[in-house]
């Protein structure tokens, strides 16, 4: 069965101010949407949120994930479920390398499938490991690194990509991947983000900018305003925003 | 001045007793009854005068209770868990010496190194076979009587010992180890006194354990390193006592002329721990590096006095002490950079860092310099923080359960440290420990 994030009519406060106010989206396995919106339009609270960050608070409405009521689950339970986050800032784990962090992680999702599961096999985690960095061209040296500790813009952002590669997520969320990238490095973080597509992934691209959508071209594009969504359409919409900009969708919004 | 309530329970009697089971030499004898002299002239440190022990309050410890003088009885290494005294790199053992209750039970050197004329022995048997060495170099950089209260009560009342001296020239390629286990009822005193000629090397780990026990037992140790010129020494000090101890240490490391010393210490157990360490950069261009750590949990109490003292150009110490904290434990350190008049560009560093893992602990990072030459870069931090909900979120977010991603960030924290113990099993001995303390968590 295909999986789906069905968001319905959610709204989130931080901090007692609203910020999300009935927002309804569904990705599917399979399927790659494109979430755009200006500053403060809420795109980063909404991927927070459903990753299950414990500074938003939920007000009102749903979200389903495969099935089950995702915001009953912590965040572990929701990534075990086979919900990710590509985070637009890594957090940086001083002490924990790359290679010991995401082989914890994949442990940790098989034994959430079979609590018996003794982990992957290192020798099968290092040739797993080798060939999703080769794919990223990123420096095998990073695995023994500490997680983000010094590492570029570029790099922690791949290095996202190879966490999103290494779990096999049904539904991923980038979350300003494309922020902060030079052409280059987005290139090779597109060209990952495309070699994993498939029907076994759906994708939310949250983005400020309609560059990214050159490289990984989604199904379907909407745009985000004060914590709706206010228009939704194919990969048109984009290229129109790119022209008219948002002040064109707050206008017909209006 | 009112008469103190608590006094300190040791008779000359008893001394004279200690050493008559030891078999000390008739000079043993008589610097344990100096010693005595003036532990009895010393008064008990008071809290509320003596700036050193100001956060360590020692008015209402049962001296009577723990300090537990009784003659030594016969043990065997079979009482001490194996693990403690493995080899540290492969099969082949280079030093070791074992001692329960500060009785011998074990001593090893492998021939290469006897050859090398290296001596490492028990204090004991080096007061009968090495008086020269002893006369030399005993309690020359601590330990020393004048020291204060409780290195005068140590230097009557020391049970055991390590001798470790390389001559010069002279590179010791396999680790010496030595382990102080106890059982639990026996006061004892441990003094460690390494001395490396010039051009010299060697790496020395020393272990002290005990499991938990209910009555509280009274300890103390002095460890006196002295590295010459153009010479290394790495030494580790791993101490995991149960939290009945209370132990008193003076420790301290003096580098000679282009020498490096690299000093790690790890303070695990113990109710009650003071060490006053020092670290003396006597020589031009030497180095020092003092990488620490320590968790404490219940009523855990830690109080580590450092000094890092500059007395010759170009020098340099680089001190880094973590420390993890829980239950209604409580952890001192106060750090200080001396810096002498014509230390000229000396660099001076010194760090504490501290994770509060529940609200009832609590850390004191006090760091101090005083610094009388002028062409010199000394920096000092201190910081005191909790888990950072931000690092658990974004390992939770990649599936992994909040108490491993806790236990990730505490060990990643402490990783830095334990990375600088050059024995992977004995590193993973230490997460092992920190791990179970997490798990003891309220």
């Amino acid at each position: 069965m295909t999986a789906a994030l069905e968001i319905r009519n959610l709204h989130v406060d931080i901090e007692d101010q609203a910020i999300l106010k009935g927002l309804d989206l569904t990705v599917k396995q399979g399927e790659v949407h494109a979430l755009m919106g200006p500053n403060g339009s809420g795109k980063s609270t909404l991927a927070y949120t459903l990753m299950g960050h414990p500074d938003y608070e939920v007000t009102q409405g749903q979200v389903i994930f495969d099935g089950q009521d995702l915001l009953e689950m912590e965040a572990d339970e929701r990534s075990q479920a086979g919900l990710f986050l590509a985070f637009q800032y890594p957090v940086a784990i001083p002490g924990v390398t790359l290679a010991n962090f995401l082989r914890q992680s994949i442990n940790a999702h098989r034994k959430a499938q079979d609590p018996e599961d003794p982990g992957m096999p290192i020798p099968e985690f290092r040739r797993m490991l080798k060939s999703k960095m080769d794919m990223l061209q990123m420096d095998h040296g990073f695995a023994g690194r500490y997680l983000n500790e010094g590492f570029s813009g570029g790099e922690k952002k791949r290095a996202e990509i190879l966490q999103l590669a290494a779990l096999d997520p049904k539904i991923a969320i980038l979350d300003e991947t494309d922020s902060g990238l030079d052409i280059d490095a987005l290139r090779v973080v597109s060209d990952g983000v495309n070699a994993l597509r498939s029907e076994n992934l759906g994708v939310l691209v949250i983005t400020h900018y309609q560059r990214i959508l050159n490289y990984i071209q989604p199904d379907f594009v909407h745009v985000m305003l004060d914590g709706r969504i206010a228009e939704s359409g194919g990969p048109e919409l984009a290229m129109q925003l790119e022209e008219q900009g948002y002040e064109w969708i707050r206008g017909q919004a209006d | 001045m009112a008469a103190r309530t608590s006094t300190f329970p040791l008779s000359r009697e008893q001394v004279e007793q200690i050493s008559n089971w030891q078999g000390d030499p008739e000079w043993a004898r008589e610097r344990r009854l100096t010693a005595w002299e003036i532990a009895e002239a010393t008064p008990l440190p008071d809290s509320s005068t003596d700036e050193p022990w100001r956060r360590t309050n020692l008015r209402r410890a049962k001296w009577k209770q723990m300090v537990n003088i009784v003659e030594p009885q016969s043990h065997s290494i079979d009482e001490v868990p194996e693990a403690l005294y493995r080899p540290l790199i492969g099969e082949q053992q280079g030093g070791l010496l074992v001692f329960v209750d500060g009785v011998l039970v074990r001593s090893e050197l492998s021939e290469t190194i006897e050859e090398q004329g290296v001596i490492f022995t028990d204090l004991q048997s080096a007061t009968i076979e090495h008086p020269d060495i002893l006369e030399e170099w005993w309690a020359a950089e601590a330990g020393d009587p004048s020291d204060g209260k409780f290195a005068a009560i140590h230097s009557a009342i020391w049970t055991h010992g390590v001798v470790l001296i390389v001559p010069d020239n002279t590179h010791v390629e396999l680790p010496l180890h030595s382990v102080e286990y106890s059982t639990g009822t026996r006061t004892t005193g441990m003094h460690i006194m390494v001395v490396l000629g010039e051009n010299a090397s060697a790496t020395y780990l020393h272990e002290s354990a005990s499991p938990e026990g209910e009555d509280l037992i009274f300890h103390t140790h002095a460890t006196e390193l002295t590295v010459g010129d153009n010479s290394n020494l790495r030494y580790v000090a791993l101490q995991n006592w149960g939290q009945n101890v209370y132990n008193f240490g003076h420790q301290r490391g003096r580098v000679g002329q282009n020498a490096q010393l690299d000093w790690v210490d790890g303070q695990m157990g113990t109710r009650l721990t003071k060490i006053f360490m020092n670290l003396d950069l006597d020589g031009d261009d030497s180095f020092g590096r003092i990488s620490g750590l320590y968790f404490a949990e219940n009523k855990q109490h830690l109080d580590l006095d450092t000094q890092q003292n500059h007395h010759a150009l170009r020098t340099t110490s680089d001190l880094l002490y973590k420390g993890a904290l829980q239950g209604d434990s409580r952890s001192v350190w106060q750090g200080m950079i001396m810096v002498d008049p014509g230390a000229q560009q000396t660099d001076g560093f010194q760090a504490n860092r501290n994770l509060i893992l529940e609200r009832t602990a609590r850390a004191d990072s006090i760091p101090g310099l005083e610094i009388a030459a002028d062409d010199v870069a000394c920096t000092h931090a201190a910081t005191i923080g909790k888990l950072d909900e931000t690092e658990l979120f974004y390992l939770m977010s990649r599936g992994i359960p909040r108490e491993a991603a806790m236990r990730m960030v505490v060990l990643g924290f402490f990783d830095p440290v334990l990375q600088r113990i050059p024995f992977e099993e004995v590193q993973e001995r230490l997460r092992a420990s920190i791990e179970a303390k997490l798990q003891n968590r309220g």
